[in-house]
């Protein structure tokens, strides 16, 4: 096990290598550079000053080895966009935000999409099943900034119970939270209600029920693990992107999260923080699924961690 | 011996379906006394695994529903209780063994669970009584190291193994009685013996009654002590192993005889098949269900069901043969195209 653990580790880092690499050279292969953006009115010396303190000034290879050499000690380099902070800096004030906000809507949506897909898959061709699947069906067709804003209008401007915007208490939460976690749980739900629908059938459920065991048993013990695998497995993308937070969501609820980064440092070309933001998204993508081969091995013990490789 | 453990009476169970109804049982009768073995024996969809899930009321309702007659065990109409008081009987009173082992076990939990998880939901027992009882078990349904095998998951074992764990699993709160649905139909023929010889020596050690379901007539003339016979929904001929293999007097039963390969039999002849194919269930006929294929089939036949004739013994069965004004199965047999 924990060989396996740290052969799964070794291509985690070689991963995350391969995407760095990749990244930076598409990068820089675009025409033109972050400082001869338009015509700002600034000298020639002052460019000149900024390739320099950018490192912009190296041949290629050379940036890429320093910025390799920088991102082992975790070194993001300086912001482009703004002058007096590091990306280092601006990540670590932006990500507690999205990070709460993204744990808080994966939770709400683990809990709500399992409970509503068995609740389907229960009363299947009943009325639950219809109005659940309805929801679900808004939840992945009303873009989630339209969500946000019924929330705010609705609810956020009726109850003072919900801030509307701002970051800071946990009631600040709610609403984006909401906003956020109804596509995924739109997904999890219907995943969840097919898969148990089909786990339902199987022999061994009649077998339990020969056993004389409860209907809630045989829903909790025998169906649920075996129906839950296929929700594990898209629950490591569904991670990654929710818990980087979301550009628009952010956006809508002025929450100082990492989300905006995303999108602004590509038109901005900002450098660094293009490369910070592909790192941790990368990153969290690479562990999670990592970590959902793990919980296969868990949850359905057919699956075997260790193959036959020594 | 003599008692009645389970007696069916007239049980009728039909499946709505898009255009109709099929009613896979229609009207059958029997029973179980206590500590003997009886098979049910017919083709594919002749309503016999249909008939052991009503007893256990595991068909799905719906569309599955019983429409008429009474399950009588240990007293109680099994056919008119709740479900709730229906969870207290199954595992407990009656256990059941299913058709392939391979996915009759949840492949999640391991072989242990499953076998204590019954006690545990029937009676008062501790985690680790409960773990000794699936112990003593596993060594009585043949494994020589039943403690290393509780921890293990079924994909760990091979079909013949899984089913003696199926068995296992069906015996632990010790019922009284024993539904085995094809419990050999998916396994090799040598484990098949194996599982066979497994059934004889359980009831000798515990005095189970079982209900054998099967389309194996070998199967069936070394374990069971009465045979019967079903074709489209009904029991049409039933008795003791002696009074059907050596007396039979249903044409459908003497078919299904004759169309069983022997081994010292002359190989160069090709085997009886019964021709034609069974009944559409969505409306069965008015008469004889057989009377289509059947060699000896006279007018009445495909009119009037045919009356149930009790023979001597426990021997009965339903065809108009029997009538005093049929010249039976010595009559001229009528050519099938």
């Amino acid at each position: 096990m924990l060989k396996y653990i740290l052969k799964r580790f070794a291509w985690m880092i070689l991963t995350i290598w391969v995407i760095i690499t990749l990244t930076f050279f598409l990068m820089h292969s675009i025409p033109g550079d972050p400082l001869d953006v338009g015509d700002s009115g600034g000298s020639a010396a002052a460019s000149e000053n900024l390739r320099a303190y950018y490192n912009l000034d190296q041949p290629l290879p050379v940036q890429y080895f320093s910025y390799i050499k920088n991102i082992v000690t975790l070194d993001f380099g300086p912001s482009m966009t703004s002058r007096s902070s590091t990306v280092n800096d601006m990540i670590s004030s932006g990500f507690p935000a999205s990070l709460q906000l993204g744990i808080a809507s994966l939770v709400f949506s683990v809990i709500s999409g399992v409970a509503l897909g068995v609740l389907a898959a229960l009363r299947h061709n009943k009325m639950i099943d219809y109005i659940t699947m309805i929801v679900a069906v808004i939840g992945i067709s009303i873009p989630n900034f339209i969500q946000s804003m019924l929330f705010i209008n609705y609810i956020g401007a009726n109850f003072d119970f919900f801030p509307v915007a701002r970051w800071g208490t946990w009631r600040h939460v709610i609403l984006p939270a909401l906003a956020l976690s109804s596509g995924p749980m739109a997904i999890i739900a219907r995943l969840t209600r097919s898969n148990m629908l089909e786990v339902l059938t199987q022999d061994y459920i009649r077998t339990a029920k020969a056993k004389g065991l409860s209907a809630r048993k045989i829903v909790v013990k025998h169906a649920l693990r075996n129906a839950l695998l296929p929700v594990v497995t898209i629950m490591g993308a569904l991670t990654a992107s929710v818990l980087t937070g979301s550009f628009v969501i952010e956006r809508i609820f002025a929450i100082p999260g990492i989300g905006q980064y995303f999108v602004n440092s590509i038109s901005n070309r900002d450098y660094p923080m293009i490369m910070a933001t592909t790192v941790i998204y990368s990153s969290i993508l690479v562990f999670m699924m990592f970590l959902v081969d793990i919980i296969y091995g868990i949850i359905d013990p057919r699956i075997k961690l260790h193959t036959k490789e020594d | 011996m003599t008692e009645k453990l389970l007696e069916v009476k007239n049980l009728a169970v039909s499946f709505s379906a898009q255009g109709g109804e099929v009613q896979a049982v229609r009207g059958v009768s029997f029973h179980v006394s206590k500590g003997e073995t009886i098979a049910v024996v017919g083709e594919s969809g002749c309503g016999k695994s249909v008939t052991a899930q009503s007893i256990m009321r595991l068909i799905p309702e719906p569309p599955g529903k019983i429409k008429g007659g009474s399950i009588h065990f240990n007293g109680r109409d099994l056919a008119a209780l709740s479900e709730k008081e229906m969870q207290k009987i199954r595992g407990k009173e009656i256990g059941m063994i299913f058709q392939d082992p391979m996915t009759s076990l949840n492949p999640t939990l391991t072989v242990g669970d499953q076998i204590t998880e019954g006690l545990l939901t029937h009676q008062d027992i501790s985690k680790a009584d409960a773990e000794k009882e699936a112990v003593d078990l596993l060594r009585l349904v043949g494994f020589a190291d039943p403690e290393a095998r509780l921890k293990l998951y079924p994909h760990q074992f091979s079909g013949g193994m899984r089913q003696r764990i199926v068995i296992a699993m069906a015996l632990v709160c010790k019922p009284s009685l024993i539904i085995a649905d094809e419990p050999t139909t998916a396994l090799d023929v040598t484990i098949q013996a194996q599982i066979m010889e497994l059934f004889k020596e359980i009831q000798e050690k515990t005095g189970v009654a079982i209900i054998l379901i099967t389309h194996d007539l070998g199967v069936v003339a070394q374990a069971a002590d009465r045979i019967n016979v079903m074709y489209a929904g009904e029991i049409i001929e039933s008795g003791t192993v002696k009074e059907i293999f050596y007396d039979t007097q249903h044409p459908y039963t003497q078919g299904l005889l004759a169309s069983v390969p022997r081994l010292d039999g002359d190989r160069s002849k090709p085997l009886i098949p019964i021709y034609g194919s069974p009944p559409d269930l969505y409306s069965p006929p008015a008469g004889c269900a057989f009377a289509q294929r059947c060699e000896y089939a006279m007018e009445v036949c495909s009119k009037y069901a045919p009356p149930v004739t009790y023979l001597s013994g426990q021997h009965q069965t339903m065809c108009w043969l029997q009538d005093e004004r049929a010249a039976g199965m010595r009559g001229p047999k009528v050519t099938i195209k």
